[in-house]
């Protein structure tokens, strides 16, 4: 039995959520829902209490709880609805979702459009293969980062982070400056994938080593952990006998990355990419099945915000003129990752574009004095220079709606040349 | 004397070398490429600076307060800043933009809240 319907639904209220929504608004549609499973909206941004969002978009550095304001403001002055502590449970291809809240218990709720932007999460143990016990003490670290700063609660003492990304990396400076002792940081690959001003503003400030090119290889403790092994690794990444060090720590830190959190996509019957976990969409964020569109951290791994944004943006406009009839079209060319190139969204491109289409991908590797182009039938149809493409950073390719005419149906690749380079 | 930095302006990363006299003061840099990375490195090797975030408990409000400081500081005033912020404990309700303590350190920083509580 459905107990509502509205026109378009969208899931999660963080930024993704957040902008979406308030695109469809501007865009016309007055029959708007928001769900959020947590108790506010703004989604990891919470957590997230350092400085550093938001220069692209609003050309000033906000810290994440400010940044996720301007949006919750934004979309409070449009009388959008946001309704928290709503979980979705499922989304049919039909578009009814089934969600449950304490307050309105459990509902079928049916919409003309849905908006997926339920964000990702952090990959976990099982996933990274770690060896050694199972005791207490490991946490990945978005986790340390919400005890730490939205529960008030410190995961230990003595430290170490396996993995550089950017979240390890701020949780390093976090820790220590609460007053816990971070011995080291561990990467396995030669360089790190986080940014340089956190290298150093939040290892070189402190002391803390950076030690590339090394894995953890142990993990020692009966119900809370002592001691890790760390080892340096070879080539392949496999661990170099003798370079062993033993660290005396009672609380390591996961930072290996994000996956898009996509069991309400899959169960919808979504085509998933497998490059990047999330659905596959065309320019306008549509997913396999239509009316339901994608963006944001559940669509692809973003690790800057102000893109999330302007990404989701796009497929609230989207929806909403689906809802009116205007999202007819067909596909007409699929853009395939091509050397050098990982994950690139959209997957595919309809006739009848309105806009350039903006490609986003992440380089397999470093490469300096490098070009990105993107081919198809043996013509080029985009190309970008840049001093610099690392795989930390979210590369972008325009592609002009002028380009693609006269191109006939077929698949479009997208390449990267340069130099490869470590570190 | 001789000092080797990397710039954090943008991910190309420039190492730079920078000569400073005997009194700590900058004389040169070289190895950047643009001139943001110039301007960086004399004020990273004469006067650091850091913008720093915290936390502090809420008595009232189940989610601590998240804090920043109005400017950047010098960044070896970050210890006794932490410290300080750890004595604290303000009341709900806390608007984002309040400011929490003033000219903290007597560094022209004030502590504004950055999240409503
Ligand atoms: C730990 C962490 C740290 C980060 N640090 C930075 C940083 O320092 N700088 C930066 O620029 N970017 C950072 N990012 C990335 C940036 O925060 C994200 O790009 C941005 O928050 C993504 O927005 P989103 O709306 O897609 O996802 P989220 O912010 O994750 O929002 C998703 C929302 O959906 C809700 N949701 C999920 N499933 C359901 C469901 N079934 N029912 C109802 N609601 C649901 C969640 O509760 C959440 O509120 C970080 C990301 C993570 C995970
Ligand atoms: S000097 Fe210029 S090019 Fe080099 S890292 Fe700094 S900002 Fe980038």
């Amino acid at each position: 039995m459905i107990d509502l319907h509205v026109g378009v639904l969208v899931i999660g209220a963080g930024p993704a959520g957040l902008a979406a929504a308030v695109a469809a608004h501007e865009n016309g549609t007055d029959s708007i829902l928001v769900l959020e499973r947590e108790n506010e909206p703004g989604g990891i941004l919470r957590q997230c209490i350092h400085n550093g969002f938001g220069l692209h978009r609003f050309n000033e550095e906000l810290t994440g709880p400010e940044y996720a304001q301007r949006d919750i403001d934004r979309a409070r002055a449009a009388g959008i609805p946001i309704e928290c502590n709503t979980t979705v449970l499922s989304v049919s291809a039909g578009r009814v979702v089934t969600c449950v809240s304490p307050e309105k218990g459990f509902r079928q709720i049916s919409a003309d459009a849905v908006i997926l932007a339920m964000g990702c999460r952090e990959r976990p143990r099982g996933a990274l293969c770690t060896p050694g016990t199972r005791c207490a003490g490991i946490y990945s670290a978005g986790t340390a980062q919400r005890f730490v700063n939205m529960e008030g609660y410190m995961p230990g003492k003595r430290v170490v982070i396996l993995g550089s990304g950017d979240i390890g990396l701020i949780m390093a400076r976090r820790m220590t400056l609460q007053g816990a002792k971070v011995l080291a940081c561990v990467e396995i690959m030669p360089y790190s994938s986080g940014l340089k001003r956190n290298i150093v503003q939040c290892l070189d400030d402190y002391g803390i080593p950076l030690l590339l090119g090394h894995t953890v290889t142990d993990i020692r403790g009966k119900e809370r952990l002592t001691g890790v092994t760390v080892a340096e690794v070879d080539g392949s990444r496999n661990p170099i006998p003798g370079t062993e060090q033993d660290f005396e720590c009672d609380t390591l830190l996961l930072s290996c990355g994000l996956i898009p959190e996509n069991e309400l996509t899959s169960g919808a019957g979504i085509t998933l990419s497998p490059a990047t976990s999330g659905a596959v969409v065309d320019e306008r964020f549509e997913t396999s099945v239509p009316g339901i569109f994608a963006c944001g951290n559940v669509l692809h791994v973003h690790d800057l915000v102000d893109y999330v944004s302007e990404e989701s943006a796009a497929a609230g406009l989207a929806a909403s003129e689906y809802i009116r009839g205007k999202g007819k079209k067909e596909l007409r060319w699929s853009v395939v990752d091509g050397p050098g190139v990982r994950g690139t969204v959209p997957q595919q491109i309809s006739s009848g574009l309105q806009d350039d289409v903006r490609l986003m991908f992440r380089p397999s590797g470093v490469f300096k004095n490098a070009v990105a182009v993107a081919e198809s039938s043996g013509k080029e149809i985009a190309r970008k220079k840049a001093m610099i493409f690392t795989p930390g950073e979210m590369a972008l390719l325009n592609i002009r709606k002028e380009a693609l005419s006269g191109i006939p149906e077929g698949s479009i690749t997208v390449r990267i040349e340069g130099e490869i380079q470590h570190g | 004397m001789d000092k080797v930095i990397i710039c954090i302006n943008c991910p190309v990363g420039c190492r730079m070398n920078v000569k400073l006299a005997e009194d700590g003061s900058f004389l040169s840099v070289s190895g950047n490429t643009c001139p943001r990375g110039a301007r960086y490195a004399e004020q990273e090797c004469t006067a650091p600076l850091r913008m720093v975030t915290a936390v502090i408990p809420v008595s009232g409000a189940a989610v601590p307060l998240s804090v920043k400081t109005s400017v950047p500081v010098p960044r070896e005033s970050i210890g006794g800043i932490m410290k300080q912020l750890s004595l604290l404990s303000v009341r709900a309700p806390v608007s984002q933009g309040a400011v929490i303590v003033s000219n903290i350190l007597g560094t022209g920083a004030d502590i504004i809240a950055t999240r409503n509580v």
